[in-house]
């Protein structure tokens, strides 16, 4: 690497790409989100807070409400409810399954959700038989490839999320190889061992909103209308105009993923390029929900590369329920961010199934930080809620007047819908 | 137990065929369907549907061990994802019949639409079967990955195009002799040596819709397979 005579352009990882695909004539391969510096919204956006007029707030001595309640709400007294998501705090573990990441990293991230009352989601893994227990706290995914979606699978989970799309990947499907399918695996995914799981890249039961209100109804009619039923998209040029459709079309909640989404293995070109900011697509989306009167019909739930609870709190003043946190989740198990998923052979048995390297993960240990995280986030949020003068999270839904912009120009803050700092 | 379907939502429907077999009923006859989507969804029951008139789609979508008999043609999506049981159908389907389905069996007498087949799977035990009397769309089998679709051809009009594309397991017998300009890319088109895998399916098809068996487990079958079972293993860099 030392060789490369390197300059602006011509940076070391593009020449050893060049040199990688010369070779192997294959596609470039990566895991995580998109590490390339295109603009983070979140790091131009401030917080407002209260000065004499109304007052701030003492979290440490008034009751804060976090309590998030995901699904569709009812318009009218004597309409009939819908089935609701109850989190402890606006804050889950977005879709990770079995495969892309060990056994004994979901049972940490199951274990954690339970104990902070938030969900955990299995992805497209299927849910392990060891992890049915933690099913009411788990969100069950149904993918293109149908993996491991049968009706106990269905009735085990507190909702069930739709996978059209994920940030990392908008657009394409997914992939485990063979050699990743190891016996508990093909037991859990219900395929055979060592052969390719593929998730093609539309359902193909899917291909319009029509089609889409179809599997959702299909699986409403499978639970008894016991349950939520999300559907996920990336977040991608139109996606305010498809979110109304997914609304119209009979979700309770949408999930809306950003391109700095992470996925354990995506073609780097996809990840890279492909996609919008969750910052703006949240926005835009949330604007468009309102403008048609249809906001809450369906709660919105973003993801995408949430770091802090500072990002937490500026979606959720930009119109979010809550949100989905997977690689910070990951960070707080032992991740390094090293962006190596999709060898499988992750040193902190993480996203490998290699059962050496799987035992480097203490479930108990594990689950003990993802707790502290989730209460350390939390105990921010109210910090910063309180000195809003604001008690309750819900107050602060939507509430874009709490936010200015900083260093962004008039397109920006119009498709934010926030004024400049100073303003 | 008898229901007559006529004006009913898809939803009181499904909920009139839930309350008869949680009251342990083993045998319901439904009458004056017309298009109600979803019978039978996510029902885990070895219980006997049987169907008057044209159901719509998604017909046993998720279900679990039902036997589901149509006395007429059903729309698309029939046995989406169904884990075991049996749907017949006495006339045409329409597209996606069998999407991703684990077990059980598809049993149409006329022909069907396009992606017929698509993705099912098979595992330890289950392994699922569509068998079609008539011809089907294009895109059979898409990214089969498991199971026996049988095509049986008999109106001679088989004409479908990129069949199997993107199979990495599984088996698709067709009667008589295949096009191989018209099978996907990574599927091997061979005449089939012995149809023994199937004889149990083509006794079952003939005695449901009345057919000669003889004659038809005599014709000549062309089998459709995997070239590999890794059709995408070489498609990346590390």
């Amino acid at each position: 690497m030392n060789d490369f005579k390197t300059n602006a352009n011509w940076t070391a990882s593009v020449i050893s790409d060049i040199k990688k695909q010369a070779e192997t004539g294959g596609m470039l391969l990566t895991g995580m989100g998109n590490p390339s510096p295109y603009p983070n919204y979140w790091d131009r956006i401030l917080l407002d807070a209260s000065q004499v007029t109304n007052p701030s707030i003492d979290p440490l001595r008034e009751p804060m409400e976090l309590r998030t309640f995901l699904g569709r709400k009812s318009s009218k007294l004597e309409k009939e409810t819908y089935p609701q998501l109850e989190l402890s705090t606006p804050i889950m573990f977005s879709a990770m399954s079995y495969g892309s990441i060990s056994l004994n990293t979901c049972k940490s991230l199951a274990m954690a959700a339970t104990d902070s009352g938030i969900y955990w989601n299995t992805g497209e893994g299927g849910l392990h038989k060891d992890l049915y227990k933690y099913a009411n706290r788990a969100i069950v995914q149904v993918a293109s490839g149908r993996f491991g979606v049968h009706e106990e699978y269905l009735r085990a989970g507190a909702a069930i999320e739709i996978k059209v799309g994920q940030g990392a990947k908008p657009g394409i499907g997914g992939h485990l190889p063979g050699e990743k399918v190891s016996k508990e695996i093909s037991e859990t995914r219900m395929i055979p061992e060592g052969t390719d799981a593929i998730s093609p890249a539309p359902h193909h039961d899917i291909y319009s909103i029509e089609d889409l209100r179809q599997l959702i109804y299909a699986l409403k009619e499978a639970t008894d209308y016991e349950k939520p039923v999300i559907v996920k998209i990336a977040a991608v040029h139109n996606s305010a105009a498809i979110a109304s459709g997914m609304v119209r079309a009979g979700a309770d909640i949408i999930a809306l993923d950003g391109f700095r989404g992470g996925t354990g293995a995506t073609p780097m070109i996809v990840r890279n390029h492909t996609g919008i900011p969750i910052e703006l697509a949240l926005a835009s989306v949330d604007q468009r929900l309102r403008d048609e009167g249809i906001r809450n019909d369906a709660s919105v739930v973003v993801a995408g590369g949430f770091r802090s609870s500072a990002d937490i709190i500026k979606a959720i003043a930009l119109g979010a329920d809550s949100v989905y946190i997977a690689s910070s989740a990951l960070i707080a198990v032992g991740c390094t961010m090293c962006q190596k998923c999709y060898t499988g052979k992750c040193a902190w048995g993480i996203t490998t199934q290699d059962p050496e390297l799987v035992k480097r993960i203490n479930p108990e240990i594990a689950k003990k930080r993802l707790n502290n995280l989730i209460r350390a986030w939390s105990l921010e949020i109210k910090e910063v809620l309180g000195s809003m003068g604001i008690n309750a999270v819900e107050s602060l839904r939507g509430n874009k007047e709490r936010l200015r912009g900083i260093g962004l120009n008039e397109t920006e803050l119009k498709i934010l819908g926030i004024k400049h700092a100073g303003e | 137990m008898k229901i007559n379907a006529k004006g009913l939502h898809y939803r009181e429907l499904n909920r009139e065929i839930k309350d008869a077999l949680n009251k342990g009923e083993k045998k319901v006859e439904l009458s004056g369907i017309n298009g109600q989507r979803f019978i039978g969804a996510g029902l885990k029951s070895n219980a006997e549907i049987s169907v008057e008139g044209v159901p719509g789609n998604d017909l046993g979508v998720f279900m679990n061990g039902l036997t589901i008999r149509v006395n007429n043609n059903c729309q698309d999506g029939a046995g989406n994802t169904m884990n075991s049981g049996k749907i017949t159908i006495h006339g045409d389907a329409g597209d996606v019949i069998g999407y991703a389905m684990r077990n059980g069996k598809i049993l149409v007498k006329g022909n069907v639409g396009y992606r017929v087949g698509i993705h099912m799977k098979e595992y330890k035990e289950n392994r699922p079967a569509i068998v079609i009397g008539g011809s089907a769309g294009d895109f059979l089998g898409e990214y089969m990955a498991g199971g026996i679709i049988v095509v049986l051809n008999l109106n001679n009009d088989f004409d479908s195009d990129y069949i199997g594309t993107g199979m990495h397991a599984g088996t698709i017998y067709i009667r008589g002799k295949v096009d191989e300009r018209k099978v996907g890319e990574g599927v091997e088109t061979k005449k089939a040596g012995n149809i023994k895998e199937i004889l149990p399916l083509l006794k079952e098809f003939c005695e449901e819709f009345g057919l000669d068996f003889e004659k038809i487990s005599n014709s000549e079958f062309t089998m459709l397979s995997a070239k590999s079972t890794r059709p995408y293993g070489e498609l990346y860099c590390y």
